[in-house]
């Protein structure tokens, strides 16, 4: 195996040097790129051997010779169809990791700078934030997939929000993997800066075109200045053969708030990392997410909410719906730290089992170094409800039809909390079709 | 409409019902009395089909159709109905959706057509004044965060929604303080027509104050011990469950009836 992956690396190699040939891009993102693909050539994927990773074995993404996707050229594609109709003046589009300036539309985004990340660290007005924050985050110093994503950067989103801007429209990024080929690579980025007392709706949507073998490797980094807020929802459905890996790390302000909701839905096998850093006094976040499984389908989540400083609050519900022979990890951690006094952490994760074959590995970890917080923790693995059923049974719901809706208001309890109407009922539609039903 | 003949009934392995003998017919109320274990609850689930129960022996005929033959589902689409002596809380799903879709179900058993949720609403709206229900608990998840009271009134809902021909009662007027009490049985009482039948199974006489039964069964050791009309329910009243179920001491205690 380990020749195998070293086969992968090489491939990967060859690719990247292409990318400097063909997109070249300031002296310091140079140098970036350079010591973060010697970082990944040390690193490789990670193994199982690797704590972080003892339930998701990587071995078939490391041994597939993916190849990394160029800047598509004039192709024709049809993103209007995964525009949320509360974005359609917000809406930027990311084709195998490369931004769209023709796809995207930007009419409601006025007061906002939403360009081309790449263009943004090259562009004198915005250099400075770019360089003070990407790749900051997301380090790529100890994960071989951040910097697999970091030497390949040579597009995505730049998304700044000024001073005290109130952006009104939500605004969705869709991530499209559009492969001519099979077994391609994309490295979609983003970089989100919300600047003092701003506020903001995002959306990333990850999709595809089409249903091959490919693999997304994406990261996103998110900076929530003081006073700000920012509400984010993440719909990842890529394809039923697609490797989905992904990073969402966020730094939080001085009483800033993020509200993130992470929606997994697609994808052959599936990791999510997402880490919130509370290091500024008054920070509140929320970590929410909804994960859905089925046959052949394996997702996992890692999660890191760090208390660095007194008086910040977190809070974290996920929810996992397994059917078929699928598997599922999730893995909370909660860090308080020295000095956090006050902090106010609770987190939840539930799983409901609908098949025997079906598995989860759960485990959410407190860790607390401060001695006047108050922290909570639980995880709950289970079957439906037979009392539950027997009540619905008995006013004339058969118990075919009263499983579902007995699943559909597990999920909920994520879902009704989008304050997006039409996510919410499209994952409605979603859940009940994975359930073979219909509510209305 | 109803008969229940020689039934036994038996959870893990212990014989609750002990051969219970009833008949039941169109228009009429009929209380189910008795002290603590004696099976009146057993009953009622036993008829709704609950799955813990086995039914060892004997039979029930509900419209010329075996009864115990039917799946829970298929006994309410056939127009009988429970209400839980404790109700279920469905987290996620609201009050409405689970209304509309079990009036549905029975809609589509009777082959008619369904109501779209405009339909419903206004359906729901004019049911909901039978047990005084505000609109808000419609879009509240069933019964979760309902009082006691509460949940007791939305099993009287459904009830009013999903019109049975027959319905069981059971311990409704558990946990109801003396106003919801009486909300609840006018709700019953307003839904009582000359073509449906109600089994009122309770501990307490003070629920028939409201809901006057034509017939009172009282049952002791999984059998009916008892029989009579209502002025029956007034004498356990005072004289309390020994009366029945220890002779020996009648009168001695009148500490099950209620205060």
């Amino acid at each position: 195996m380990v020749t195998e992956i070293a086969k992968t690396e090489n491939n990967y190699q060859a690719a990247f040097r292409a990318v400097r040939a063909s997109s070249p891009t300031v002296p310091w993102l140079e140098l970036v790129r350079g010591s973060a693909m010697e970082r990944f050539e040390q690193l490789g994927f990670p193994a199982v051997h690797n704590e972080e990773w003892k339930y998701t074995n990587l071995a078939p993404l490391a041994k597939q010779e993916f190849v990394p996707a160029t800047r598509p050229a004039g192709v024709v594609i049809d993103a209007e169809r995964f525009v949320f109709p509360e974005t359609a003046t917000a809406h930027l589009v990311v084709v195998n990791g490369f931004f769209s300036e023709e796809l995207s539309v930007k009419t409601g985004l006025e007061n906002v700078i939403a360009i081309d990340l790449l263009s943004a660290v090259a562009d004198a007005r915005y250099n400075k934030v770019a360089r003070s924050y990407l790749a900051r985050n997301a380090g790529y110093h100890n994960n071989g997939l951040s910097a697999l994503n970091t030497a390949f950067l040579q597009s995505g989103v730049f998304l700044w929000i000024p001073r005290n801007v109130k952006v009104e429209t939500p605004i969705q990024v869709t991530f499209l993997a559009d492969a001519g080929r099979a077994d391609s690579a994309a490295f979609p980025r983003l970089l989100v800066v919300a600047e003092e007392n701003s506020s903001a709706t995002l959306i990333e949507n990850f999709v595809s075109t089409h249903d091959q073998q490919y693999f997304t490797n994406a990261v996103a980094e998110i900076v929530i200045k003081d006073g700000a807020r920012l509400e984010h929802y993440r719909m990842q459905r890529e394809s039923s053969k697609a490797f989905h890996t992904s990073i969402t790390s966020a730094e939080l302000g001085r009483n800033s708030s993020y509200d993130t909701t992470s929606i997994n839905l697609g994808g052959r096998l599936s990791r999510h990392d997402i880490s919130v850093v509370l290091d500024h006094e008054g920070a509140e976040c929320w970590v929410d997410g909804l994960y859905l499984a089925g046959s052949d389908q394996h997702t996992d989540t890692h999660s890191v909410i760090d208390h660095q400083q007194p008086h910040c609050n977190s809070h974290q519900l996920y929810k996992g719906i397994l059917d078929g022979n699928a598997r599922a990890v999730f893995n909370g951690k909660i860090f308080v730290r020295e000095g956090a006094q006050k902090t106010d952490a609770m987190q939840t994760n539930k799983n409901l089992l609908l098949s025997p074959q079906a598995r989860v590995d759960t485990k959410p970890q407190l860790e607390i170094y401060a001695d006047d917080v108050k922290c909570a923790h639980g995880a709950a693995v289970g079957q439906l409800d037979q009392e539950e059923l027997f009540y619905l049974q008995a006013r004339g719901i058969n118990p075919e039809l009263g499983r579902s809706l007995l699943t559909y208001g597990f999920a909920e309890e994520v879902i009704e909390k989008i304050k997006i109407d039409s996510i919410r009922a499209q994952l409605d539609e979603v859940v009940l079709r994975q359930l073979n039903t219909q509510l209305e | 409409m109803l008969e229940i003949r020689n039934l036994h009934a038996a959870i893990n392995g212990n014989e609750i019902l002990k051969g219970i003998n009833l008949t039941v017919k169109k228009g009429e109320i009929h209380a189910i009395m008795g002290p603590n274990g004696s099976g009146k609850s057993t009953l009622a689930k036993v008829l709704a089909g609950h799955p813990q129960y086995e039914v060892t022996a004997g039979e029930v005929i509900y419209e010329g159709k075996n009864l115990l033959e039917l799946a829970p589902d298929e006994r309410a689409r056939e127009g009988v109905f429970m209400a839980f002596q404790y109700p279920i809380e469905i987290p996620g799903v609201s009050n409405a959706q689970f209304l509309r879709l079990a009036y549905n179900e029975k809609r589509k058993h009777l082959g008619e057509e369904e109501l779209d949720p405009l339909e419903f609403k206004d359906l729901l709206k004019e049911r909901a004044k039978v047990v005084e229900m505000d609109a808000s608990f419609m879009t509240r998840s069933v019964n979760e965060g309902f009082s006691g009271g509460e949940k007791k009134r939305n099993e009287i809902l459904q009830m009013a929604v999903l019109e049975p021909k027959l319905a069981v009662l059971d311990e409704t007027d558990s946990g109801l303080d003396i106003d919801a009490l009486r909300v609840v049985a006018g709700g019953v009482n307003q839904l009582l027509t000359p073509d449906n039948a109600i089994i009122v199974v309770t501990h307490y006489q003070r629920l028939l104050n409201y809901i006057v039964p034509d017939y009172v069964h009282v049952l002791a050791g999984g059998r009916i011990a008892r029989e009579g009309g209502k002025e029956l329910a007034l004498e356990l009243e005072s004289k309390g469950y020994d009366w029945i179920t220890n002779p020996n001491v009648a009168g001695s205690a009148n500490l099950n009836a209620a205060s």
